[in-house]
């Protein structure tokens, strides 16, 4: 037991369970407290530590660090300080409660040594998270639901894959596995399902907009993130990553530019950032490994920078629709300020987070001559700055006055935003402070010139291309409309789907009733429809059925001995 | 005194049941049910600690030898089902009072407790017993009881419900009868160790098939496997809280454990599936049940419905480890016993004290209650995620022993089913849970009073240990892995 909750996640866990019985004043402390003193603890421990109980029946590894989930735990763990701090203003104890517990369970997810031990807290992530979308309120519920189910449905993927791979090599340790491992692709396609790849990411656009202004920031960081370091321990070179990161990084760029909700353009973005992970995973070498666990620390703190600075937003406003925003700087110059070095950040402008983590898979991609992917990820890096640069800036803070004049954004928020803000540009000015904690040795400069004159170009260009397209009035503009994705098969043309087959089906069953019934000359009462409703209420059972029923499967037993 | 603990389980709660009738008064009765489902409890826990190990008593009834006397015979399967059903039974003992109370006639409660005293006799009884004709005798005895008990629900549906259930109950009864019969008349014996010796001799019969399918379906209508579950919903929504909660907990698991001791232990599984449809034909059933037990729990409007729908489905989950044959499904089968025990008990207990304090069990009812009673809405949700098997909760445990043996089959699509099953369940407490959380509170009338100590105590004694099973379940999977080789072992 003892073995299980020596762990700096507990502190977390533990914190989240105690704090709704807390009053206001400790909740606030406990909230940036508990993920610094579990910094602190993770921050002495050394490396590598392994600690083995036993579970189940088979011997497992509550704790496991090494470099790889090092650097993953220590930025969660800022990331719950950061996001914990934009939070101390709530009076509710939900929201706070949900956001330690799963900031708890992704840091003990990294530190999980094996596949039970990862199921456990897989499936912990997904309740807590799915709490914090819940907290926001009634109206959430039916999207808490569906991510919900899509995130179980992952662990359960997580489960089966456990099992088929304990089953067939007596070992459940979460170490390299590919896809020719036993239960290699249902392991996969549950990663694949929290890393959001192509078609299986509805949830992300679905479910992070949903959440209160601070539910976003908490959301943003952990669930992809755990998923990408899942990948980079168990699929490393894997092929096929390469192909759908690269996809990844390029379509939701569309759906960026024309959507108006601008915590769903994030999202989007978000989707965009992890294809350049995954690509850095598939390419599975040393220096693309670096890259991703770079890139992934780099993108935690800008985007939560990007959702707190959109959380401000709507915290003030009530909305964060691009059609109705606008000329914000003058009541939000701070927000303003954070938001444009977010979204540097994101663009990887030369001096900011993103372009020292970015080059270094634009690199590693480039020494595996994969020059097809390189011009993708360049399509998409151009995009990212297009919408997250760009488009989320211009239409909250700038364009159109909206003739909005509200309060700043309060002092909790604008301390943790100008800390995480402070962070983007600290690593961006001084990489080796980033370069100093990856699981490799960094050999790499990201500042020579030609990447920075690459980039600039790029970044120009694209910026060059807004204008033009502004100008001209080609631009999509802010509309309010529902953009259609993916999830439209499974929440609109599924559910019709299956509703066809149920009417069909209960049509077929109330024929045979009727035939069956009229060869009793008996009539069946009541229309179609309310039969089908009272088997489904279930009280369709006379006494004569419930006795009907014991002599069929008696007969049927009887019939399977003498048969 | 240890030497005479068998008889004393079945004997405490029968003594207690006269006593009840004796005092006549409301307190007195409870005082006298919960000492002596306390003392019960207190018997098992001693007979689960001699036969964990594996050790094998036996006890013979008034001295006579078997297999002429009446045996008690227990080992570690039968313990454990003594230990579920008579630790239920003391658990809820405290909620009792306050519920019974409210929903019982004041001159028929120290009838009510007898009954249940009664109930609870026969439950232990057949668990205990190693005798077959004796088994039926406390099958009666059980059910009887439980008729009565049913019809005295505050709505006078009950008195429909426990009609059906009573045919049904007949019925199966008298299947198993039938069952006992035919294996008599080839063998000239009833005990069930003995009988295990003699009906290999009669391979090939007939009479040995027709008997085991009889004693097969008997079983299963009195757990209410699909589709002979159609008695249960209705008999557990309209009987009274502490009922509902007490035969959820304990009678479906009873009956669970009669199909398996006559599977494996009287007629040996490798006769009994030899060749044979049985196992497939049980596989099919319980992974119906586990789909549509959910989803029409889906679209229950009364929670006590949607609770006795779920357990349609868990029952599934139940006879799915037995129909496997292998020790793995047989420890998941037993460990789930307890599991969903505890979790169902939960629940329902956390529905009696909203039916206390709201009188009804509708969804509307529930509005909004997670705020008004906050450590009944938070049973209620640890409760719901154990069933839903949700890490660090005992449904969990069960989950993955479950899902391990079906893996170690390659049975996929049964993973399949269970994996559906439990993600519908998250719809269906989805559902609760945000009716109790998330809605307005309905403007109907609710007793002022707070609700009283006790019935907290039981609910969290309940919830409390679906935690420490999650946690910690080492001790029960070590009695389970000890039950699934003793049955597979052969060892009556």
């Amino acid at each position: 037991m003892l073995a299980w909750l020596a762990n700096p996640a507990w502190l977390l866990i533990g914190a989240g369970l105690l704090l709704p019985l807390l009053p206001y004043r400790l909740r606030q402390g406990l909230l940036v407290l508990a993920p610094l003193l579990a910094a602190g603890w993770l921050w002495t421990m050394p490396q590598p530590t392994v600690v083995t109980a036993m579970a189940l029946g088979y011997e497992l590894t509550p704790l496991r660090l090494d470099g790889l989930a090092f650097v993953f735990a220590l930025i969660f763990l800022i990331a719950a300080m950061l996001a914990g701090l934009y939070m101390l203003h709530l009076r509710s104890r939900m929201e706070p409660a949900s956001a330690l517990v799963y900031a708890g369970a992704a840091v003990a997810a990294v530190l999980a040594g094996d596949l039970i031990t990862l199921f456990v807290y897989w499936e912990l992530t997904a309740l807590a998270s799915a709490l914090i979308i819940l907290a926001n309120g009634p109206q959430t519920y039916r999207v808490t639901l569906r991510y919900l189910l899509i995130q179980v449905s992952s662990g359960l993927l997580l489960m089966a894959g456990a099992i088929v791979h304990i089953r067939a090599t007596g070992s459940a340790a979460f170490n390299e596995l590919g896809l020719d491992a036993a239960g290699g692709w249902l392991i996969f396609a549950a990663f694949g399902i929290k890393a959001a790849f192509p078609l299986l990411h509805n949830w992300l656009q679905d479910a992070y907009p949903a959440a209160s202004p601070s539910g976003t920031v908490v959301l943003s960081a952990f669930t992809t993130k755990l998923a990408i370091y899942a990948l980079a321990r168990s699929y490393a070179g894997t092929d096929i990553l390469i192909p759908i990161g690269a996809v990844m990084t390029a379509f939701p760029i569309f759906y960026a530019v024309i959507e108006n909700d601008l915590r769903r353009v994030l999202a989007y973005s978000l989707n965009n950032q992890l294809g350049f992970m995954v690509v850095g995973v598939g390419i599975g070498s040393e220096l693309a490994l670096n890259g991703t666990a770079a890139h992934a620390f780099t993108h935690i703190l800008y985007k939560a920078l990007l959702f707190m600075s959109m959380g401000a937003v709507l915290y003030r406003v009530g909305t964060v629709n691009g059609s109705q925003l606008g000329g914000l700087y003058r009541s939000m110059p701070y927000t303003t300020v954070f938001c444009i070095i977010g979204a540097a950040s994101i663009s990887a402008f030369p001096l900011f987070s993103g372009f020292v983590s970015k080059s270094l898979i634009l690199s590693a991609v480039g020494y595996e001559g994969a020059w097809l992917v390189w011009l993708v990820l360049i399509f998409a890096s151009a995009g990212v700055f297009h919408h997250s640069g760009i488009k989320i800036p211009f239409f909250a803070f700038f364009a159109h006055d909206s003739g909005i004049r509200c309060q700043e954004a309060p002092g909790n928020m604008l301390l943790a935003m100008g800390l995480t803000a402070a962070a983007c540009i600290g690593i961006g000015c001084a990489p080796g402070l980033l370069y100093g904690l990856l699981p490799y040795p960094v050999d790499y400069a990201p500042y020579t010139g030609s990447h920075i004159l690459s980039q600039m170009h790029l970044l120009l260009f694209s910026a060059l291309a807004f204008t033009v397209l502004m100008r001209t009035g080609i631009y999509p503009p802010e509309l309010r409309s529902t953009n259609l994705d993916f999830d439209w098969v499974y929440r609109r043309w599924a559910p019709a789907v299956i509703e066809r087959g149920m009417s069909g089906l209960a049509a077929a069953r109330n024929g045979l009733h009727q035939s069956l019934n009229q060869a009793a000359r008996r009539h069946v009462q009541g229309p179609r429809g309310k039969r089908v409703e009272s088997i489904l209420a279930g009280h369709a059972w006379t006494t004569g059925s419930m006795v009907l029923a014991v002599t069929l499967v008696l007969v049927l037993y009887l019939l399977s001995y003498f048969s | 005194m240890t030497a005479q603990l068998p008889a004393l389980q079945i004997l405490l709660p029968m003594l207690a049941s006269a006593l009840c009738v004796l005092l006549r008064s409301p307190a007195g009765a409870w005082l006298c049910f919960t000492l002596a489902t306390w003392a019960s409890f207190a018997v098992s826990v001693l007979l689960v600690l001699a036969t964990r190990s594996g050790a094998i008593l036996s006890y013979e009834m008034g001295g006579w030898e078997p297999p002429f006397g009446i045996e008690l015979r227990i080992d570690a399967l039968n313990a454990f089902v003594l230990l579920i059903v008579s630790g239920m039974a003391a658990v809820m003992a405290p909620f009792a009072r306050s519920s019974v109370l409210a929903e019982i006639e004041q001159t028929r409660v120290y009838l009510f407790y007898a009954l249940v005293l009664l109930c609870l006799t026969g439950l232990l009884g057949i668990s205990i017993t190693g005798d077959a004709f004796n088994l039926f005798v406390f099958l009666e005895i059980s059910s009887l009881s439980s008729y009565a008990i049913i019809a005295m629900g505050p709505n006078r549906r009950a008195l429909l419900a426990a009609f059906q259930y009573l045919i049904m109950g007949t019925v199966g009864g008298t299947f198993i009868l039938i069952g006992i019969g035919l294996m008599y008349m080839l063998t000239g014996t009833l005990n069930m160790a003995d009988l295990a010796e003699r009906l290999p001799a009669m391979a090939d019969s007939r009479t040995e098939k027709a008997a085991l399918g009889f004693i097969v379906v008997g079983a299963s209508i009195k757990l209410a496997l699909f589709p002979l579950h159609a008695w249960l919903p209705n008999a557990y929504a309209y009987a009274p809280s502490l009922v509902s909660a007490l035969l959820a907990a304990t009678a479906t698991k009873v009956a669970a454990y009669v199909l398996i001791r006559f599977i494996y232990t009287v007629f040996l599984p490798e006769r009994a599936f030899d060749g044979l449809m049985l196992s497939e034909l049980m596989m099919a059933l319980a992974a119906i049940a586990m789909i549509a037990g959910s989803v029409v729990a889906i679209f229950q409007h009364n929670v006590k419905l949607l609770l006795a729908w779920s357990s349609i489905a868990q029952i599934g989950y139940i006879v799915l480890g037995a129909a496997l044959v292998t020790t793995a499904g047989l420890a998941a089968t037993t460990l789930h016993l307890l599991n969903h025990a505890v979790a169902k008990g939960c629940l329902f207990l956390a529905l009696g004290v909203i039916v206390w304090k709201t009188g009804g069990a509708r969804l509307s009812d529930l509005a909004g209650l997670g705020r008004t009673l906050p450590w009944v809405g938070a049973a209620f949700v640890i409760g719901a995620l154990s069933l839903i098997g949700v890490p660090f909760t005992g449904g969990f445990i069960t989950k993955w022993y479950l899902l391990v043996a079906v893996a170690e089959q390659e049975l996929w699509l049964l993973a399949g089913a269970v994996v559906l099953s439990s993600l519908l369940s998250i719809i269906y407490m989805g559902r609760v849970i945000e009716t109790l959380y998330f809605r307005a509170p309905s403007q109907g009338t609710t007793r002022s009073e707070p609700v009283p100590v006790l019935m907290l105590t039981s609910v969290w004694l309940l919830a409390l240990l679906n935690v420490a099973i999650g946690s910690y379940s080492e001790p029960f999977a070590a009695i389970a892995r000890t039950a699934a080789g003793q049955l597979l072992g052969g060892t009556p």
